[in-house]
């Protein structure tokens, strides 16, 4: 794909915004600009800033537009322009932190992405394992629970399989890793 | 030495035929192993989104509780996705000793801890390394003689933890294929990115990549994986797929597991073989004949 240039005149900056990155922040300080991480990613054609320019904007404080991208919610976490950079940037665990940031600072955008995860989240801490029926249908009660006709077709074939059932896990009741979740949000500082 | 097994939730679902394979083949191979009892999901990639000590903490307790069956066992993971969960907080606490201790403070409300003695095994690291090609050779009844398969490995199989293969071009799983007697089909992609939840979350971006993968490997009778998740996209999308070439995709996407167990001789429904939602049939003929 072809890079175009980013017009950021007149963007607010945030200086403090690499810092809020830690562990990564020190490496992110020696990326080079290569656009290795660019050329390795599958998914660059889609994004709206590519992960080279993701990273630069990252130094230049541009906090808003990094953490309202849609590059963060396009990464597949497959990992190779960790592989492939040749400064040894944790990139794909950057996109986590910034997914993470961005959740914490009450992003709206791109929300079928992030109440997908929240699904995934909420329906571990109930049963301690993900029921993937559930996953879908706290997802769709969330997004929009007209969405759930596009997947009608997917989950008949896999109800006709056997693959999924319409029955919710039995292992340990309602709120089985409710205490862990909660020790976890106490040591965070989050409660 | 016997391994604990840690099956992942997609096993108890959509990859149910990716368990039950599993364990028939392991037996047969005389790998002792035990499933974890109360075993919890790793967190997928949904629990980084919403807190960083949770991503280490769900992996860990299940790490936890594999200590306490043995304290410097090993555990068979055979998830892609719960094995860079699990390798993840291996590494970081090897790193941070302190926030072992945080992991460990949080456990405790299950009276549970972890020392960071126990180790992680993909299932294909098991089967190529620890039981080995010649092992395997050694088992095969029915030799997959003609049977052109794919190997595809996905990405986080081998990334950014690849202590067992190659990290971009990976190849233990092509010797296993080979000892089964298959014809090893050359795949370009087989260790490229299947879309994971972005099948899901944004289709479209899923689809290019999971045409593209299809498209690599044609002339293949099959394609061999060792994740659910890639499983899952590559052949429950075919229909989708098909659409946006143009033309008919369908190609039988099986387990690993399935292979080896066909190459045994076990029975199909051992296998799980009715699961797998393009049709396995086109390639009974074939092996039959």
């Amino acid at each position: 794909m072809s890079e175009e240039a980013v017009d950021l005149t007149g963007q607010a900056l945030d200086r403090g915004f690499l810092n809020a990155l830690a562990p990564a922040k020190e490496k992110l300080r020696i990326c080079i600009q290569c656009g290795t991480c660019t050329a390795s990613c599958a998914n660059a054609y889609a994004m709206d800033y590519t992960p080279r320019q993701l990273w630069h904007m990252i130094r230049l404080g541009l906090k808003d537009e990094v953490l309202n991208s849609k590059t963060l919610w396009l990464c597949s976490i497959c990992y190779s322009c960790t592989l492939y950079c040749p400064r040894g940037i944790p990139l794909t665990e950057t996109i986590g932190t910034l997914k993470r940031l961005a959740v914490s600072e009450g992003i709206q955008k791109y929300k079928e992405s992030r109440n997908f995860y929240r699904a995934v989240v909420d329906t571990v801490r109930r049963h301690g394992r993900m029921d993937e029926v559930e996953v879908m249908i706290r997802y769709f009660l969330s997004t929009n629970p007209f969405m759930a006709v596009g997947y009608a077709p997917l989950a008949l074939t896999l109800l006709s399989k056997g693959k999924v059932s319409l029955s919710l896990p039995k292992v340990g009741g309602l709120g089985r890793l409710d205490r862990l979740f909660r020790k976890v949000e106490e040591l965070e500082g989050k409660l | 030495m016997k391994y604990s097994y840690y099956p992942g939730c997609s096993l108890e679902g959509t990859a149910r035929e990716y368990n039950v394979s599993t364990r028939a083949v392991m037996r047969e191979l005389g790998v002792e192993f035990e499933e974890l009892e109360d075993w919890n999901c790793c967190g997928a990639s949904a629990a980084e989104t919403v807190s960083y000590l949770l991503s280490l903490v769900l992996p860990a307790r299940n790490l936890a509780l594999a200590e306490q069956v043995n304290s410097d066992g090993q555990v068979i993971v055979s998830c892609s996705a719960c094995y860079v969960n699990f390798r993840k907080v291996e590494e970081r606490v090897r790193e941070d000793p302190e926030l072992l201790e945080t992991i460990n403070q949080a456990l405790s409300v299950d009276g549970l801890m972890y020392t960071g003695k126990a180790r992680v095994r993909h299932l294909l690291d098991v089967i190529a390394n620890g039981v080995g090609p010649e092992a395997i050779a050694d088992r095969v009844k029915q030799p997959l003689t003609g049977l052109r398969v794919a190997p595809y490995y996905g990405c986080q199989t081998v990334r950014p933890y690849s202590p067992f293969d190659a990290p971009d071009f990976p190849e233990s799983m092509d010797r296993v294929l080979a000892a089964l007697g298959a014809q090893v089909h050359p795949n370009p992609m087989k260790a490229k990115c299947c879309g994971g939840t972005l099948l899901t979350t944004k289709r479209e971006v899923g689809l290019k990549l999971v045409s593209d993968l299809l498209q690599a490997v044609e002339g293949a009778d099959c394609i061999a994986t060792v994740c659910p998740l890639c499983q899952m996209n590559l052949d429950a999308y075919q229909g989708l797929v098909s659409q946006k070439l143009g033309q008919p995709v369908s190609i039988p996407i099986l387990y690993l597991t399935q292979l080896l167990g066909l190459a045994f001789g076990l029975p199909e429904e051992q296998l799980g073989l009715n699961y797998n939602i393009v049709p396995f049939k086109s390639l009974s003929a074939k092996l039959a004949g």
